[in-house]
């Protein structure tokens, strides 16, 4: 008796589902795009156990480069990103490293007093599922989840692995736990339906792993004024796109990237933009799922199996 | 499977910090700090000067070092050029403007290039300690011993040949080992520029009792920015001029002084083709009457000043 697990080919979370001909998203006020901006609040651990599958830093503890430029997101950026989304209007989502309840509850209050949604993304973001068994990461994530509940007095809706570090079961067992929505998988524009192991209602909600600051900045090495130019482009083409049926758009941020002084300008730019369009739902991560839940899901459902052959 | 249990247990959860090197601060609950004359923004310019060994022996290579197999004659030479040419320009570009910059030097350099060192010395600008050279990285596990004779040693060298205390210290790669800190100490360094965690000064915790941590940008670094990052040189003017603008601003609305680092290599931004860019850069520092430009020890005296002590 063997206990290896074959590697499956793929997520087996969704059918295959064509970018036209779909029923028509209708979002509140007629409204053609869902705008909402993901800041990922996280902690980095100075000196986190060993991940057997992959390594938290690239130098030897202290990893200080690596450590630093994290925490002055915390310490600098968070303010100043805030105070921007203030200034326009927007309600962060946050994808939050739950420990950071612990470590800088002065941020959760802020954020909880300006109703913005926290969502869970583990508990420190050098924690990585890899080699996780079940159990554990049920309880790591149900853990992550009991602690968002108690610092803001709301469960959360939402999940993103931390780090973008998953198991096969990953979004099995956050539906299980109660969860409706996840920012983990990047195959749509729109929320699609998912398929999970318990049967639960659960959604994809489109993040972007394309406009994520630290995809842009760090692996695509883009220039600021580009990323500003980027995100102008995809809001335009979802915008107009949006006019035949509701898209999403979501600008993931960190406050260790966008946030530096020489980044804020382009980032600001692009806010005063979108939010300058009336028919935007700015809006939460959450209000989107629950809105395509109880207005969407189902007749998406149907049409997928219909597509499908009746599947 | 399943990952051993330490993976999920959390010993440092706790307030603040997960180590006890310093305390959790944002920037925006200091105290405002106001610099000499009104200005809002201060700004550090730091000039590294350094040597790569031809023949690296370090565990770690730092971004610069050598790639090719021996001999790299091209990576050794075109950091060379730095400090013969690269650097005359800067000096040539800073008299224009008016900028006193500060400079971090590898000590090997003080043995090997006796008249750059004088060109330095003629000027009076701050020297900052940076290691011996760019194959002395003080990285985790590195033996005590070895770092402290490479730290004294390093600092003896450039104190004797630049006739300044030196009292702060950029670490090559800005790496530091768990014993970087208290070896500094003890050599009596009173600050280093290592920790990029925020934008103004903060105490740091030795066991030989408090440093300053004075951070030096590094994403704004024209190293990081146009050799790692591959931007344009022209972008990476753009970034910085973008940065003190907003700096700035957020300066005089906070009535709080801001401070701008530009970290800056001879190596990079002294080639031919980019030294208009930084020369575009300083002017713009230059123009502004809302800035004070100022040696790192002139801001952390005038920082450290206005601290409230405990």
């Amino acid at each position: 008796m063997s206990n290896a697990v074959t590697p499956k080919a793929d997520t087996g979370h969704y059918d295959y589902w064509a970018y036209r001909n779909r029923p028509k998203i209708r979002w509140p006020n007629g409204a053609r795009l869902a705008f909402w901006v993901a800041p990922n609040i996280e902690f980095y651990e100075l000196n986190p156990p060993a991940n057997p599958a992959r390594a938290a830093w690239p130098h030897p503890a202290p990893a200080v480069p690596g450590y630093s430029i994290r925490d002055y997101g915390n310490r600098v950026g968070h303010m100043r990103q805030m105070k921007l989304l203030d200034k326009y209007g927007i309600r962060g989502s946050i994808s939050l490293s739950t420990a950071l309840c612990t470590h800088h509850p002065e941020i959760i209050e802020m954020c909880r007093e300006r109703d913005w949604e926290f969502f869970s993304h583990g508990i420190y973001n050098t924690r990585y599922t890899y080699g996780m068994s079940e159990a554990q990461e049920r309880a790591m994530i149900r853990e992550s989840m009991e602690i968002i509940e108690k610092h803001t007095g709301r469960a959360p809706a939402g999940y993103l692995a931390p780090a973008l570090s998953h198991s096969e079961r990953t979004l099995d067992l956050f539906a299980e736990l109660g969860g409706t929505y996840t920012c983990d998988l990047f195959h749509d524009d729109q929320p699609t339906p998912l398929r999970v192991a318990g049967g639960q209602r659960f959604v994809s909600v489109p993040y972007s792993l394309e406009l994520n600051d630290t995809i842009a900045y760090v692996v695509n090495k883009i220039e600021p004024r580009r990323y500003g130019q980027m995100i102008k482009d995809c809001f335009d083409r979802l915008y107009t796109e949006g006019a035949e049926s509701g898209t999403v758009m979501c600008i993931p941020t960190h406050n260790y990237q966008v946030s530096c002084p020489h980044r804020l300008k382009a980032f600001e730019e692009v806010l005063a933009y979108i939010t300058d369009h009336s028919d935007v739902w700015v809006t939460t991560g959450r209000e989107i799922a629950e809105h395509y839940l109880a207005h969407h899901h189902d007749e998406a459902v149907a049409d997928i199996a219909t597509k499908n052959g009746g599947r | 499977m399943a990952l051993d249990q330490a993976n999920l247990d959390y010993p440092m959860r706790r307030y603040g910090m997960d180590h006890d090197r310093y305390d959790w601060n944002m920037l925006t609950d200091q105290p405002p700090v106001q610099w000499p004359g009104g200005k809002p923004l201060a700004v550090w310019v730091n000039v590294s000067l350094q040597h790569f060994p031809m023949n690296p022996s370090a565990k770690i290579k730092l971004p610069g070092s050598m790639t090719m197999p021996h001999p790299d004659l091209r990576h050794y030479t075109l950091r060379d050029y730095g400090n013969r040419v690269g650097l005359y320009r800067f000096l040539d570009a800073f008299d224009r403007y008016g900028i006193c910059p500060s400079f971090s030097i590898n000590a090997e350099l003080v043995q090997r290039y006796p008249a750059l060192m004088d060109a330095v010395r003629a000027r009076g600008d701050e020297v900052l300690g940076h290691s011996w050279s760019m194959d002395t990285p003080h990285h985790g596990g590195l033996d005590i011993e070895v770092e402290r004779a490479t730290v004294q040693r390093s600092l003896a060298s450039l104190r004797e040949a630049s006739g300044q205390a030196v009292r702060g210290w950029l670490s090559p790669g800005k790496l530091q080992s768990a014993n970087t800190p208290e070896l500094l100490k003890a050599e009596g360094i009173e600050y280093f520029a290592d920790w990029v965690n925020d934008e103004l000064p903060y105490r740091f915790h030795t066991a030989l009792g408090d440093v300053w941590n004075l951070p030096l940008a590094t994403e704004i670094e024209d190293r990081f920015v146009v050799m790692d990052n591959l931007h344009s040189e022209a972008s990476w003017a753009e970034q910085v001029v973008d940065a003190f603008e907003l700096l700035l601003a957020e300066a005089r609305e906070a009535g709080a002084g801001r401070l701008l680092t530009l970290s800056l290599h001879p190596w990079v931004m002294g080639q031919p083709h980019r030294i208009h860019h930084l020369e575009a850069v300083l002017a713009h520092i230059a123009a502004s009457r809302e800035v004070w430009q100022a040696a790192p020890g002139q801001i952390l005296d005038a920082f450290t000043a206005q601290q409230v002590t405990a």
